[in-house]
């Protein structure tokens, strides 16, 4: 038999701290063969990762694998003695984390810990197993592969952290590599050189590889067979393209029409008539103590309209809410929030200014006190805006709650005993509470399931035409905006680089970084990762990392189109384009890409 | 790295400083002074305002506070005002006994803490690591000197092994010494080792729950290395303070165990001292435990600098 | 208040999801049992605080009362059962002082934060440079031993502690999206302090009250030993240690028995601390690899 690994009806159960044991795999089997990718795909819960360890038969704490045969190389490792199973780890089997910031030891050298595992298990002394280190590093594409591995963690970037993570996996030589969703930390720019290293390294070596991930396009790029989980139970399983095009069960299907297409392949909405703006962002600077993190941003939000707000994490999308909301005070510039002057702090409005603008915060769980039940959670700022009490003021948040399609029984609940969706529906109705003109929305749909997410998405769509309200939708995830907003504003390093109409905006010419964030979305097509992983643009941009306050540019260090002597020098001028499109970039139209 | 550490020093300097304004505010500015703690009960407004000026107690209380602290510096801790000898002689004379006491309870009670408690993490939720955990918890909350008081009962008393009372003798030889000074270390050992015990544990499970330990243990490694190599550097900073704590914390425990073993200490000057308001005595012995405290603190924080790689290192 | 929303479930409580173990059940039971002693000692007392008793002083056990007699003839058993009100009782006076000054001044410089959060914390961390027994003998040293300076000082030496508690519960809590979204809403401080932060710190709040109350009963009962704290006639356990000691050595358990009371006191409360805190200790790592 060719197959590295066999699991035949595994049984998993974990234990709720203080509980009792309840099952979380069900009887899944799989196999994979040798120099094949398995990727195993389904919503967070769905027990991905607690089937990948498995495979190395290891249950996380307060876990226990309660059944179930894992073949390993021809005998099942769930007979052998613990200290046995154990010496299989890092040799015969080894494993990538989520994130690589969190999985190296801060406190010793990179080359100590990628040569660790082969050093204990005996397979050669440092110094041959240093050069194959070495050999590693240079075939992922590492700058400084001589050295790097001299290097504390804290000392390499994000990306580089991440390759060296497969370079630590694949050092013992194993037979067979587990990725529990390397690449979902990263952002999208990133996330493409990282995404092909990893797929190089696999094919090179020829090891049998599980590819843990809830993202479907980066599941077409890697994966040779998917197997679809939910809820600890396999729901269906083929080759790749199978699945892709012609996935059999609903569940896929469903999984499948959750997906967005990437934003230049949406049909964008018409921008609509020009209304009066109600939030009006002039000029903004601010900053948390000495560190300022916006500079000179203007933002308009029209009634009734979504505006979509992009960028890498750590653009500073969160402190132009948070200015807005009066949370961060900001230093220079203006906010008029429906045609009023708002004071820079929250605690010199007056309360119907407040009202008018609601925040929602991404996550869900941090964003309702755990000590109060929904239906105080939802009365507050009825009593607080509205001076509802009593009566009308349940009457109203049951009205809240089915308004974001929750049952009205809701309102006796405490936070913890909702899902991650729920919660996030209780965000957005605390918010409508409020009778807002525009609510501010953070990265509502980023920590959620890409199902449940595409459920906020059309509540906020319904809620809009009910309602009439105004979003400034915060987002890194393109094709969420690109569908979605009327109108596109795209920050780096905190500075609005481009702006307008959402078609316009998708749509040639580009800032050189719209570009970059445009051709880094993965794409659901077979063979993508192929196509633009080589580019020039994409080792650019994974080259250098986000810097804030450059002299010129902010995107200079990463832009494959940099005019040397002025780009990194002076700051560059805003051009306005036909369509109410705003570049800011010392290209000349003509050869903006 | 220098920087922070020279921040660090610069910050001990400044808590020094104003540890001692504490000490010389809450001894000086209070209702009466120490003319009138000599004198007593049977003062004369007289004899008051005499001795008053004599001592330049009529300054105004920030130059006598310079005073006493320039003082302080050039090693003139004052005079005693019960036994009118130099504070100076009579700390002398004492210093050396507590800090044999402390050196001792020290030299066993780290070694043995940080060796516990290693152990105890690494057979972290088996029967060792349990009952030691139960034990420590329960002896962190008994007082040292029922401690004292039970080991005297039974080893002093009852079998009558050891010796009770700590004081020694210029002629004694090692086994007198011993008899004489292992009920004292042993009971201030007690509670320090249980204390550092379970933070050098809970300092080194905490790590536990980070991903790069469950990354280092996926690679096959053994628990021992897990612990000693991966997550003991990481909680080195944490277990510095908690020792470094613990040592100054033996400042109080001493107080109690010169009291219940008799012996002739700096701690029982200081509790004489402020039985009979011995002002003078007191603000020397508070600055000597105070720095020794503070200098503590600060060589547990730079130790815990220098070994952090991010400021080794920088980006 | 609406009234749809009092439902008859209960609210998530801080005790919600802890498990009896016998541990606590024990610890509780002897806490409970010196609770009655102390509320009703003077009934059950057979004699007074400071009445002598007997000629024989250093009575052994059964001889001259239950527990024999101290090196004034008095009867044991009495002053322990008197002893154990004054222990209590300062030692809640002193947590409660503690946490009076030190929950305040740790919320209101977590959430005043600038120039009042600067000054309160560096002069807690010039408190905190000092041994706290070390801080208490200067103050004891300058101001006489009575029983108003013991509280005082000792609540004060012991209020750092929970001003660094509370003031990192403050800050940790303070910038939750939670509390952020009340801030947006414009809630004033107050509410946040009491509605937002204040409820989700009661756990943490209640273990540190138990823990700063056996440092209490430790560090009072110490000084009693020292002489420095509660003085003769009254009933202290720390005390009668102090006064009899010199009757270990003629047999007597005068001593040993207030000084066993005090650590079944304070064990028993660190135990049910130390339940209290039971949900957040799990599995590590470690034990999985032999699994
Ligand atoms: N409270 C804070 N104090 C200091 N720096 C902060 C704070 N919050 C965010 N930052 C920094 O501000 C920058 C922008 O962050 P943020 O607005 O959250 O970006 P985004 O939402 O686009 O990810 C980042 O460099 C981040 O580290
Ligand atoms: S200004 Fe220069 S560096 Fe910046 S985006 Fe345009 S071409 Fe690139
Ligand atoms: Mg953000």
């Amino acid at each position: 038999m060719s197959d590295i690994l066999t699991i035949k009806n595994l049984r998993v159960e974990g234990r709720p701290p203080g509980g009792a044991y309840v099952p979380i795999v069900k009887g899944v089997s799989l196999n994979v063969a040798k120099g094949e990718v398995l990727a195993l795909i389904g919503e967070s819960g769905s027990g991905k990762s607690t089937i990948s360890l498995a495979s190395m038969g290891f249950a996380r704490p307060g876990c226990r694998i309660a059944g179930g045969e894992i073949w390993l190389n021809g005998r099942d490792i769930m007979k052998l003695s613990p200290q046995d199973r154990h010496a299989l780890r890092g040799d015969e089997v080894s494993y990538v984390a989520q994130s690589a910031a969190a999985s190296f030891n801060p406190a010793l050298r990179i080359g100590k810990q990628v040569i660790e595992a082969p050093l204990w298990h005996g397979a050669g002394d440092a110094a041959t197993l240093t050069a194959t280190a070495v050999d590693l590093y240079r075939k992922l594409d590492l700058p400084n592969p001589d050295s790097v591995g001299e290097k504390f963690p804290h000392q390499v970037s994000g990306g580089q952290l991440q390759r060296l993570m497969a370079a630590m996996a694949m050092s013992c030589g194993p037979d067979l590599l587990i990725l529990d969703e390397p690449t979902t930390a990263l952002d999208v720019t990133t996330q493409i050189e990282v995404l092909k290293a990893f797929k190089d390294i696999i094919r090179d070596q020829g090891t049998a590889a599980i590819y843990v991930t809830h993202d479907l396009a980066v599941v077409a790029q890697v994966a040779d067979r998917i197997l679809v989980l939910k809820n600890g139970e396999m729901v269906e399983e083929g080759p790749t393209a199978q699945i892709l095009h012609d996935p059999q069960h609903e569940y896929t299907r469903m999984l499948m029409d959750a997906v967005r297409p990437a934003p230049h392949l949406v049909d964008h909405v018409d921008a609509s008539a020009a209304q009066a703006p109600v939030i009006s962002a002039r000029n903004i600077t601010a900053g948390y103590g000495a560190l300022t993190i916006l500079s000179d941003v203007s933002v308009d939000v029209p009634a009734a309209s979504v505006v979509g707000v992009i960028g890498e994490s750590g653009c500073g999308k969160s402190t132009l809410a948070r200015v807005v909301a009066g949370l961060t005070p900001l230093r220079e510039g203006e906010i008029r929030l429906d045609g009023k002057v708002a004071a820079p702090s929250v605690k010199d409005r007056p309360r119907d200014s407040l009202k008018d603008c609601q925040i929602v915060f991404q996550m869900a769980d941090t964003a309702l006190n755990p000590r109060q039940r929904i239906g105080d959670i939802l009365g507050r700022p009825l009593e607080f805006y509205q001076g509802l009490k009593g009566r009308a003021r349940v009457e109203k948040v049951g009205d809240l709650l089915e308004l974001v399609d929750l049952p009205r029984s809701f309102a006796t609940r405490f936070p913890g005993e909702l899902s991650g969706g729920q919660k996030q529906r209780i965000n957005l109705a605390r918010a409508l509470a409020a009778d807002p003109k525009v609510i501010l929305c953070d990265e509502v749909t980023s920590a959620l399931d890409t199902v449940v997410a595409a459920g906020v998405i059309e509540l906020l769509k319904s809620l809009k035409d009910k309602l009439g309200v105004a979003y400034m939708f915060i987002s890194h995830d393109l094709s969420t905006v690109a569908s979605f907003a009327d109108e596109v504003v795209v920050l780096y390093a905190g500075q609005v680089v481009e702006k307008g109409p959402s078609k316009v905006v998708f749509s040639p010419p580009f800032h050189p970084y719209t570009k970059l964030l445009l051709s880094s979305v993965p794409e659901m097509r077979q063979g993508w990762l192929e196509g633009v992983a080589d580019t020039g643009e994409a080792k650019a941009a994974s080259a250098g990392s986000v810097v804030i306050g450059a002299k010129g540019c902010p995107f200079a260090n990463r832009c494959t189109h940099a005019i040397v002597g002025t780009c990194d020098v002076t700051p560059p001028p805003v051009r306005t384009l036909p369509g109410e499109l705003e570049i800011a970039c010392h290209l000349p139209i003509e050869e903006m890409p | 790295m220098y920087r922070i550490i020279l921040t660090r020093l610069a910050q001990g300097l400044l808590t020094l400083l104003l540890a001692s304004i504490i000490i010389f505010g809450a001894t000086e500015i209070l209702p009466g002074d120490v003319a009138e703690a000599i004198l007593g009960q049977s003062r004369t407004e007289e004899a008051l305002a005499t001795l008053r000026e004599e001592m330049g107690l009529n300054r105004p209380a920030i130059v006598r506070y310079f005073d006493w602290l320039g003082g302080m510096l050039q090693g003139d801790l004052g005079t005693s005002l019960a036994t009118k000898r130099p504070v100076a002689d009579m700390i002398e004379s004492r210093m050396w006994n507590t800090l044999r006491l402390a050196l001792l309870a020290a030299a066993i009670s780290v070694p043995l803490s940080l060796a516990l408690g290693l152990w105890s993490a690494i057979r972290a939720g088996g029967r060792v690591d349990k009952t030691l955990a139960m034990t420590t918890l329960a002896l962190i909350a008994v007082p040292e000197f029922f401690i004292g008081l039970i080991l005297m009962k039974v080893f002093a008393v009852e079998l009558k092994w050891l010796s009770a009372s700590a004081n020694t003798r210029p002629y004694f030889d090692f086994w007198q010494n011993f008899r004489a000074l292992a009920l004292p270390v042993a009971t201030l050992s007690f509670a320090v080792i249980a204390h550092m015990m379970r933070m050098t544990r809970s300092s080194v499970i905490n790590i536990f729950t980070s991903p790069y330990l469950e990354m280092a243990a996926l690679k096959g490694l053994p628990k021992r290395r897990l612990v000693v190599r991966h997550a003991l550097p990481n909680a080195l900073s944490p277990i510095l303070t908690v020792i470094a704590l613990n040592l100054s914390y033996m400042v109080s425990g001493v107080i109690i165990v010169e009291t219940v073993f008799g012996v002739p200490g700096l701690t029982r000057l200081l509790v004489d001292g402020v039985t009979l308001r011995d002002i003078p005595l007191i603000q020397a012995c508070a600055m000597i435990f105070g720095a020794v405290y503070i200098l503590l603190n600060l060589l547990a924080d730079v130790l815990s600098i220098m070994a952090n790689p991010r400021l080794r290192y920088p980006k | 208040m609406s009234d749809a929303t009092e439902i008859a479930t209960p609210r998530a409580s801080v005790f919600a999801g802890l498990r009896l173990t016998w541990t606590a059940v024990l610890a509780g039971s002897v806490l409970l049992f010196w609770l009655i002693l102390a509320l009703f000692g003077p009934w059950i007392a057979p004699h007074g605080e400071a009445e002598i008793i007997s000629g024989t002083t250093f009575a052994p056990i059964g001889e001259g009362g239950l527990l024999g007699t101290d090196k004034l003839g008095r009867d044991v058993f009495s002053r322990l059962i008197y002893g154990v009100r004054t222990t209590l009782l300062l030692a809640l006076i002193t947590t409660v002082i503690s946490f009076a000054f030190g929950v305040t001044l740790g919320f209101a410089a977590a959430i005043l934060k600038g120039w009042f959060d600067i000054v309160v914390s560096r002069i807690v961390e010039a408190f905190m440079a000092f041994p706290s027994t070390l801080l208490a003998l200067v103050v004891i040293g300058a101001f006489g031993t009575s029983i108003t300076v013991l509280v005082l000082t000792v609540g004060l030496v012991l209020s750092t502690s929970v001003f660094r508690v509370s003031r990192a519960l403050g800050y940790d809590i303070g910038v939750m999206d939670f509390v952020e979204a009340a801030r947006a809403r414009g809630e004033g401080t107050w509410w946040i302090l009491t509605r937002e932060i204040l409820p989700n710190s009661m756990a943490p709040l209640i273990a540190e009250f138990g823990l700063r109350f056996t440092f209490s009963i430790l560090f009072l009962s110490g000084l009693s030993f020292l002489g420095l704290g509660v003085q003769e006639p009254a009933a202290d356990w720390g005390l009668m240690v102090q006064e009899n000691v010199g009757g270990l050595f003629l047999g007597s358990s005068a001593a040993l028995i207030p000084a066993a009371c005090i650590a079944s006191l304070t064990v028993s409360m660190n135990l049910l601390v130390d339940w209290f805190q039971q949900r957040q200790q799990g599995e590590t790592v470690l034990e999985k690899i032999d699994q």
